[in-house]
């Protein structure tokens, strides 16, 4: 479904993803750990199609499109979806509302029917029963005065909604105690599905405790430098970060020894 | 002119406002001076009202091209008696500002409301101002006073709006007098034609404990001046007023505001905010004056916009002058620009850039109208479906509601 080769991403004039590459097929969850600084929240993003963030070279492919070249509602209504790792308050705007019209302008792009507020409501009870979640939510406008908890749920909740094909989970975790966390993890698994990718981007392997990955990998400085099965997040947790920072010198030390300069 | 009458009236004579004028800073008059226009509407009693323009069952007095049309107006339904007069008379103005003055001397008559000594208003009473095109280049000038005795409330909703598009040159005077512990609740929505100019001055004064509750939203007319001018008289005198100007193409919209504190413990809360889009050009005036003796005053003044282009321009100038002791005073004023995040937000989960851009807006603007009682007919101009460029007037908005 997904296909990253090679991506180099710019961000205000620094480059922070140098030659990251990751396949992901549909059904699977993937997890994304690392450092801070790694580059973990710019995958995400360039992912979603924010602005400021300047792909110099490496492709990604969707469903055998070009994934970059599209824009960033084209690319929701494909089917993509990040949960954001800070998600912005929007005073002002009702979430039903907003809700609505997304999964209206994503439906009219891929020429399904529209919702009308009554079929919508509807369903978005019913989304809401399953997740646990109060209709409070309705009526209060996007994210606005939401504790960090109410809005990584609310991220699981639209995401529930939209029922997108490939959901970018951006440290969905940070800033949750064990019991919000518990919560969105088990959103999260209620999604699962043989049609739906995850790919689960989290500093800390306790997450993974809860939503169980089919592979993991590790972001380093802008590349995945180690891929493996759930083990390698424990591995991770037991060992910190630090190992890989000692595995890159080791590995920079060969380098010089047997040519010229080193690698970045 | 006669070689007399212009000696006799070379002292007299007017002219308009220009840059150095403090209050006309921002706003340019060249576009008027070189445009002459008969006075008054000759056919404004005849000229045909769309029926859909006028809604029905409401309480109201229309106006069309500036003249009073008793056959389309019926104030019953407010449910207070309400005594409507009209002079005809021609006024001395000692207003130094000559668009007033010009309302002053030329209006062809003067409608009063008067509402009596402790009555209340059951339902809104409706001022409509219809702009209707002629043949002509017109100016037109409407003269209308609303007098509220003691205790006596009522709600009026102002609206200015075309049957289709003219450009005319509207002047319009409001002088509202509340008596002791009266409440008038003012409801203003300016939808004049795009290509039209409209001059509206209002101009009130409150006695003790009254209360006036202003909302007004400006989104019509190529040049539209609202100057509103509000003296807290007596003791206990409050003011509330939100505003949203909305702008695009080459719209000038200045928007002036003048409150004085002339007692004790009077109180102003005014908040508004601006939008301009396209190559439009956004003027606000703030100014809040507290006299000697206004002691235990408080104020409040607010303005914060929006550009939504690269080309647009607001202007916004705040200003406090106190002169008492023991009050309280705060002002502020922004210029920015949509929240790039939540534009991205938006279109991350769909929503295609102009609609993003719509939502975002109208919420804006929308926040000055929580919980008011003609919340919908006031963000009705701007309506959801409103992208950068295309704000139709018919659209409305379509969230569900509150």
């Amino acid at each position: 479904m997904l296909k990253i080769d090679n991506l180099h991403v710019r961000v205000a004039g620094r480059e922070i993803l140098k030659g990251l590459s990751l396949e992901v097929a549909a059904g699977e969850v993937h997890a994304i750990m690392g450092p801070n600084g790694a580059g973990k929240s710019t995958l995400g993003y360039v992912l979603a199609g924010r602005e400021g963030y300047e792909v110099t070279e490496g492709t990604v492919s969707y469903d055998g499109r070009d994934l970059l070249a599209m824009e960033p509602d084209e690319r929701a209504a494909a089917g993509v979806f990040l949960a954001f790792q800070y998600p912005v308050e929007i005073p002002g705007v009702n979430n039903t509302y907003f809700l609505r019209a997304a999964l209206n302008a994503q439906r009219k792009r891929r020429g399904e029917p529209e919702l009308d507020s009554i079929a919508f409501l509807k369903l978005v009870r019913e989304k809401l029963r399953v997740l646990h979640i109060s209709d409070e939510l309705l009526h209060r406008a996007v994210n606005e005065g939401f504790s960090g908890g109410e809005k990584k749920r609310n991220e699981i909740f639209q995401m529930a909604v939209l029922e997108p094909r490939l959901a970018i989970l951006d440290e969905t975790d940070s800033g949750l105690d064990i019991d919000a966390l518990k919560l969105v993890a088990d959103g999260v698994n209620k999604l699962r599905d043989p049609k739906r990718a995850f790919v689960v981007i989290t500093h800390y392997q306790r997450l993974l405790d809860y939503i169980v990955p089919d592979r993991v990998h590790v972001l380093s400085d802008g590349r995945i430098v180690e891929s493996g099965d759930k083990d390698l997040a424990l591995k991770l947790e037991e060992q910190g970060y630090a190992w890989l920072r000692e595995r890159r010198a080791e590995e920079r030390a060969a380098f010089a020894a047997s040519s010229g300069p080193a690698p970045l | 002119m006669s070689r007399f009458l212009e000696s006799q009236t070379r002292h007299a004579v007017l002219a308009l406002p220009s840059a150095r004028d403090e209050a006309w800073r921002y706003t340019s008059l060249k576009s008027l001076e070189q445009r002459a226009l008969v006075v008054g509407d000759r056919d404004a009693a005849t000229r045909e009202v769309p029926a859909a323009l006028l809604e029905s069952g409401v309480a109201r007095i229309v106006f069309v091209n500036g003249a009073y049309r008793a056959d389309l107006s019926d104030a019953s339904a407010t449910g207070v008696e309400l005594a409507v007069s009209r002079r005809a008379a021609s006024e001395a103005s000692t207003a130094a500002d000559t668009i007033v003055r010009l309302n002053a001397l030329l209006a062809s008559e003067h409608v009063t409301i008067h509402v009596a000594t402790g009555a209340r208003g059951v339902k809104p009473l409706h001022l409509v101002h219809v702009g209707v095109p002629a043949t002509e280049g017109l100016a037109w000038y409407a003269r209308i006073s609303v007098e509220l005795g003691a205790g006596a409330t009522l709600a009026v909703v102002e609206r200015f709006l075309a049957a289709a598009p003219h450009d005319h040159v509207g002047n319009v005077s409001n002088r509202l007098q509340l008596g002791a512990g009266a409440e008038l609740a003012w409801t203003r929505v300016q939808g004049e034609s795009e290509t039209a100019t409209l001059f509206t001055h209002t101009d009130a004064a409150l006695e003790a404990n009254a209360r006036l509750e202003h909302a007004s939203i400006d989104t019509g007319a190529v040049l539209a001046r609202h100057a509103f001018e509000v003296e807290l008289a007596a003791p206990g005198a409050v003011l509330r007023s939100r505003g949203v100007f909305a702008l695009r193409g080459r719209q000038h919209g200045d928007t002036q505001l003048a409150v004085v504190h002339a007692a004790r413990d009077t109180h102003c809360d005014i908040a508004y905010r601006g939008l301009a889009d396209g190559r439009s050009r956004g003027v606000f005036g703030g100014t809040i004056t507290m006299r000697p003796g206004a002691d235990g005053a408080d104020a409040r003044l607010e303005n914060k916009n929006l550009l939504l282009s690269p080309h647009a321009e607001i202007d916004t100038k705040p200003v406090l002058e106190i002169h008492a002791d023991e009050v309280k005073a705060s002002h502020g004023a922004t210029v920015g620009q949509l929240d790039e995040r939540a534009l991205f937000y938006l279109r991350s989960r769909g929503i295609a850039e102009p609609e993003a851009r719509s939502m975002l807006t109208y919420a804006f603007a929308a926040a000055m109208f929580d919980n008011h009682p003609e919340r919908d007919r006031l963000l009705a101009p701007l309506g959801v479906g409103r992208t950068s460029e295309a704000w139709p007037a018919d659209a409305s908005p379509d969230g569900p509601a509150r």
